[in-house]
C-alpha cells in the first residue's frame, strides 16, 4: 500500500450538482416555450435563434482567449448557450441576423466578461443586450409578426433566409403592434381602457400564445409550465417568481379598481409572457440576484413594481428590462443588509439571552 | 446520476429539524448489516499518548517493560486530560514519536508495545455499584478508565460529567444520530449491545444528576431504534428513544439539542447552558465497561468501509491497531483509493501514511475510490445561493470565502467566520465545487495564529516595558543613593568646619584673654 498524496480537508464527498447540470435544466425548462416560438415564427426566427446562440459562443471563446482562461472547461459550462439562447427569446422573430450577433456580443462581452467573466457581472448580461438594443435599434426591436401557425407568407425557407439574412424587412402584411405596445399607443390616443381590451384578442389567446411578440415571449403558458419545472428541479426557488408576479398582480389590481378606465385589469399583466419569462428566469438568474430568501422577496417586489411603473408611465411599453437592471443594481446592498440569522446569536449579531429554564 | 440529487427532500421521514444541512448519500448499506466481529490481536500497537482534547498524557512505562491488559501507561496531565491504557499484555518497544492519525502527519508522543499474544488482564480498576455510587466516584471512575468522547471530539467524558457543578442540569441527551455517510459503529453497537448502552446511559445520567435521557438516533436506523426501544428502562430512568430526521449535520450537539428541544444553544456556550448534556452511545458503552467491569477504553468498534475495500465491516479493535491491519483484516484494497479516511467522508481526516493507528475517537477508516470522492475541477462561484441555504449555523459561506481570498480575515470575522462548525455542507453542495469549508478552515486558522502572535507581541513588549521600567526605578535608586549620600557628606564637611571654626575661635579667645594677661 503506497502513501497517498492527498493533503485536503474534508467533505471528501460532493452533491454532484454542477454549473453544467444547472444550465442545462435551464435550457431544458426553456425549451416548450422556445420550440413553440420557432414553430409559430417559422424559419427566420430559426435562424435568429442559431446564429444568436452561435454568435454568444464565438465571443465567449474570444473573450476567454483575451482574458488567458482555459477556454475548453469554460466555454463548455453551457453559461454562454444559455445567454445567447435567453437573448434571442428577448429579440423580435423576424429580426435581422445582425441584430441578434450585437445583442449576443453585448450580453457576452458586454454584459458579462467586462466585468471578469461567469459569476462576476453585477448586471444580467441578456438584459443589459435587450436594454441596449432597445434604445439604439428602436425600429428593428419593435417590429412584431404575428404568428402564423404554418402559415403562408414568410415561412418558405428562401424567403425566410431573405428575411434574416438579406436585409428584407419583413413582410408588411404581417407586422404589428405588441400587445402592450397597442394598449400605450391607444391610450395616448386617448382611448378609454374598456374599449381597447374589447378590441383586443381574449385573454385566453395571450396567455397560450397567440399573440405577436418577442421569439419567445408569446407564451405565458409554456413559460409558467417551465419555471414550474425550474421549481421541481429545486433550480430555483419559488420566493422571486412569487413576489415579481404577486407585486405585479397587488399593484395593477389596485390601480386598476381606482382608475379602471386609465389602467389594464391585472390579469392583462399577468398573461404577458414576457412578464412570465422575467418571473421565472431573468430575475431569477443566481449571479445578479440575492441569495438569502428574504433578500429574494424584496428583489422579486422591487422587480415588479418597477415593471407596473414603468409599464404604466414610463416611455417604453415594456419594462422587464429596466426593472432587472435597477434591481441588478440594488442586489449587494440587498445582500449586504440582509444575511441569514447565525445559529445561536441575535440578527444583531450578539449571542442570544437564555430565557429562564422551562 | 440525475439532476434531482435533493429529490429526497420529498420523502416525509426527511423533514426538515433544523435550518440548512444536506442530505449526502449515506452508502451505510455497504457496513449496515456485518456484525460487530472482534479483530485479532495485531503483530505490534502504537498508542498516541494524545488521543484526546486536551494535553497529552503523561508516559509512565519504559522501553522494555512488560505491560499487561488495562495496566496505566500514561497519565493524564492537567484538569483536560485522559489516561491511556495498554490495550493488550505485552512488551514496551518502544517510548518515541510516531506519525499523528492526523493530515500533518506530525509525529506525536506515542508507546509502541509488540503484543505477546496471551492478552493477560493486569489488576482492573474496582468496579462500583453505580446505583449507590456517589456521582463523584462515577466521574472518577470515567476518568480513571480514560474514557474520551467516542463520537470523533475526544473530549475527556469526565470533563462533562462533572459540569453538573456549575450547571443547573435536567437531561442527559445519548447522541445516536451517527450523521456521517458510511459509518455504521454505532448503529450495529446499538443493534447488537442496547442491554449495555442503555445502562451506560442511566450510570452517566446519575452521574450528571439529571431527571431525563433522550436516546437520538437517525430514521434511517429503524433496527437500532427497535433495540433501544426494548432496552429503554435502566437504573430506574425510563428513556425517551427518539427518531430525528435523518439530516447531516444532526450529530452537532447544537443542532441535535435544537431538533429534540426546539431551543437554540447561545453562540459560543455550551449546550449545558439549557441544562443538557450530549454524550455518544459509543460512549455510554465504554462507560459501561468501566463503571460495571473495571475496563478501561482500550478498543471500539470501527466501521471499515468504502469501495475502494475489499469486504466492508464492523470491527471491534484494539486502540493503536494500525490502519493498513484492520484493511488487510477485511480483505485488502480491491483498488488503490483516491482518499484514505479516518471517519466519515464529510468531516474525517485524510491519512497519508497507512500504518497510523486507530485512536480512541476514530469511528471509521474509508477508503474511497475516485467515483465516490469530489470532482477536482474548481469553477467560479455563480452565487446560486446553495451553500447559504444549507449552512446550519446561517452563515454566507460564498461571501466569506470572496472576503478570505482578498485577504479580509477581519471583515470574514464580522460576518460569522468563527461560528463555523465546519461541517462541511457548504463545499458538499457547491455546484462550482468550491472549496468553501476549506477557506474558512484555513482562515480560521490564519486568525488564530494571527491573534496569538499579536499576544506573543504583546506580552513581549510588555515585558520589555516592564524591564525597562525596573533598571530605570534601579538607576533611580542608585542616584538617589548617591544623592543622600553627597548629602550626607556634605553635612559631615559643614560639621567639621564649623567645630574647627568653634575650636579656632576658643582658640583665638584664649589666646587673646592670655595677651591680655
Amino acid at each position: 500500500m503506497t502513501a497517498i498524496p492527498t493533503l485536503v480537508s474534508g467533505p471528501h464527498t460532493h452533491s454532484r450538482f454542477n454549473v453544467s447540470r444547472t444550465m442545462m435544466a435551464v435550457m431544458m425548462c426553456l425549451s416548450p416555450a422556445t420550440g413553440f416560438g420557432l414553430l409559430h415564427f417559422g424559419w427566420p426566427a430559426v435562424f435568429l435563434f442559431l446564429v444568436t446562440i452561435a454568435a454568444a459562443l464565438v465571443f465567449e471563446v474570444l473573450c476567454l482567449a483575451l482574458a488567458g482562461k482555459p477556454i475548453l472547461r469554460f466555454a463548455t459550462d453551457g453559461s454562454a448557450v444559455l445567454t445567447g439562447w435567453i437573448v434571442a427569446l428577448t429579440l423580435p422573430p423576424w429580426a435581422p441576423w445582425w441584430v441578434g450577433v450585437t445583442g449576443a456580443g453585448i450580453a457576452i462581452v458586454i454584459g458579462k466578461h467586462v466585468f471578469g467573466g461567469l459569476g462576476q457581472n453585477l448586471f444580467n448580461p441578456a438584459m443589459v443586450a435587450r436594454a441596449m438594443l432597445l434604445v439604439a435599434l428602436p425600429v428593428q426591436m419593435t417590429t412584431w409578426v404575428t404568428p402564423i401557425i404554418g402559415g403562408p407568407v414568410g415561412t418558405d425557407f428562401r424567403q425566410a433566409l431573405a428575411i434574416t439574412f438579406g436585409g428584407e424587412t419583413g413582410i408588411d402584411a404581417v407586422s404589428s403592434a405588441s400587445t402592450l405596445s397597442h394598449v400605450k399607443s391607444q391610450l395616448d390616443a386617448g382611448q378609454p381602457m374598456q374599449a381597447i381590451l374589447a378590441d383586443m384578442g381574449s385573454l385566453h389567446d395571450q396567455f397560450f400564445g397567440f399573440v405577436p411578440g418577442s421569439l419567445g415571449e408569446i407564451s405565458a403558458f409554456l413559460l409558467l409550465l417551465g419555471g414550474v419545472g425550474l421549481i421541481l428541479l429545486r433550480v430555483i426557488t419559488v420566493v422571486i417568481p412569487l413576489s415579481v408576479l404577486g407585486s405585479v398582480a397587488v399593484l395593477s389590481g389596485a390601480a386598476w379598481l381606482i382608475a379602471p378606465d386609465q389602467f389594464p385589469p391585472p390579469q392583462f399583466h399577468l398573461v404577458s409572457g414576457s412578464l412570465m419569462f422575467c418571473a421565472f428566469f431573468i430575475a431569477t438568474d443566481y449571479v445578479t440576484s440575492p441569495v438569502t430568501g428574504l433578500g429574494k422577496m424584496i428583489y422579486g417586489i422591487g422587480i415588479g413594481s418597477l415593471i407596473f411603473v414603468i409599464r404604466s408611465w414610463g416611455a417604453f411599453p415594456e419594462g422587464v428590462a429596466f426593472a432587472v437592471l435597477l434591481m441588478n443594481a440594488c442586489t449587494p446592498l440587498i445582500d449586504d443588509y440582509v444575511r441569514p440569522r447565525i445559529f445561536g446569536r441575535t440578527r444583531a449579531g450578539k449571542p442570544i439571552e437564555l430565557r429562564e429554564t422551562p | 446520476m440525475s439532476i434531482l440529487p435533493f429529490a429526497g427532500r420529498f420523502d416525509p421521514a426527511r423533514l426538515f429539524a433544523f435550518k440548512g444541512g444536506v442530505h449526502p448519500e449515506t452508502r451505510k448499506f455497504l457496513s449496515a448489516e456485518c456484525e460487530i466481529e472482534d479483530m485479532p490481536i495485531p503483530a505490534l500497537i502504537r498508542v498516541p499518548l494524545q488521543q484526546h482534547i486536551g494535553v497529552e498524557a503523561e508516559a509512565i512505562v519504559e522501553r522494555g517493560d512488560t505491560v499487561l491488559k488495562g495496566q496505566l501507561i500514561g497519565k493524564a496531565r492537567g484538569p483536560v486530560s485522559a489516561n491511556i491504557h495498554a490495550p493488550t499484555s505485552g512488551q514496551v518497544i518502544a517510548v518515541g514519536h510516531f506519525t499523528a492519525p492526523h493530515p500533518s502527519g506530525l509525529p506525536v508522543p506515542t508507546i509502541t508495545i509488540r503484543p505477546d499474544g496471551r492478552d493477560e488482564w493486569g489488576p482492573r480498576l474496582p468496579r462500583l455499584h453505580p446505583e449507590s455510587a456517589a456521582p463523584e466516584q462515577i466521574a472518577a471512575q470515567v476518568a480513571e478508565a480514560g474514557i474520551v468522547g467516542m463520537g470523533g471530539a475526544t473530549f475527556p467524558a469526565s470533563v462533562k460529567l462533572n459540569l453538573r457543578a456549575k450547571y443547573d442540569l435536567h437531561t442527559l441527551v445519548i447522541n445516536a444520530a451517527e450523521c456521517e455517510p458510511y459509518l455504521t459503529c454505532d448503529d450495529r453497537l446499538m443493534r447488537e449491545r442496547a442491554e449495555e448502552i442503555a445502562d451506560g446511559a442511566g450510570i452517566m445520567a446519575r452521574a450528571l444528576g439529571v431527571k431525563d435521557i433522550i436516546v437520538a438516533i437517525e430514521a434511517n436506523k429503524p433496527q437500532a431504534i427497535q433495540a433501544m426501544q426494548r432496552h429503554k428502562i435502566a437504573l430506574g430512568y425510563k428513556m425517551r428513544i427518539k427518531t430525528v430526521p435523518t439530516q447531516y449535520p444532526m450529530g452537532s450537539e447544537k443542532h441535535l439539542v435544537k431538533t429534540l428541544t426546539g431551543r437554540e444553544t447561545p453562540a459560543r456556550a455550551l449546550t449545558a447552558e439549557l441544562g443538557i448534556v450530549v454524550h455518544n452511545a459509543a460512549t455510554a458503552h465504554a462507560v459501561h465497561l468501566a463503571v460495571r467491569y473495571g475496563e478501561p477504553s482500550i478498543s471500539r468498534v470501527v466501521t471499515v468501509s468504502g469501495r475502494g475495500v475489499a469486504r466492508p465491516a464492523n470491527v471491534r479493535a484494539l486502540i493503536g491497531t494500525p490502519v493498513a491491519d484492520l484493511i488487510a483484516h477485511c480483505g485488502g484494497l480491491v483498488e488503490e483509493p483516491d482518499r484514505l479516511l479516518m471517519g466519515g467522508p464529510m468531516m474525517g481526516q485524510p491519512i497519508r501514511n497507512p500504518r497510523v493507528p486507530i485512536v480512541k475517537g476514530s469511528g471509521g477508516i474509508l477508503a474511497l475510490t475516485a467515483e465516490e470522492t469530489r470532482e477536482k475541477d474548481v469553477m467560479p462561484c455563480i452565487r446560486c445561493g446553495l451553500c447559504v441555504q444549507v449552512c446550519p449555523m446561517g452563515l454566507t459561506p460564498f461571501e466569506l470565502n470572496t472576503r478570505v481570498e482578498a485577504g479580509d480575515l477581519d471583515g470574514a470575522a464580522k460576518v460569522g467566520l468563527l461560528d463555523c462548525i465546519n461541517c462541511g455542507c457548504c463545499s458538499f453542495t457547491c455546484p462550482s465545487n468550491r472549496p468553501l469549508v476549506q477557506t474558512i478552515q484555513y482562515a480560521k486558522g490564519k486568525l488564530a495564529e494571527r491573534d496569538s502572535r499579536k499576544h506573543q507581541q504583546d506580552q513581549a513588549k510588555r515585558l520589555a516595558e516592564a524591564r525597562t521600567a525596573r533598571l530605570e526605578a534601579i538607576a533611580e535608586a542608585k542616584r538617589a543613593a548617591m544623592a543622600k549620600r553627597k548629602a550626607e557628606m556634605a553635612a559631615k564637611k559643614k560639621r567639621e568646619a564649623e567645630a574647627a571654626q568653634v575650636v579656632a575661635e576658643a582658640v583665638e579667645a584664649t589666646s587673646r584673654k592670655e595677651a591680655a594677661k
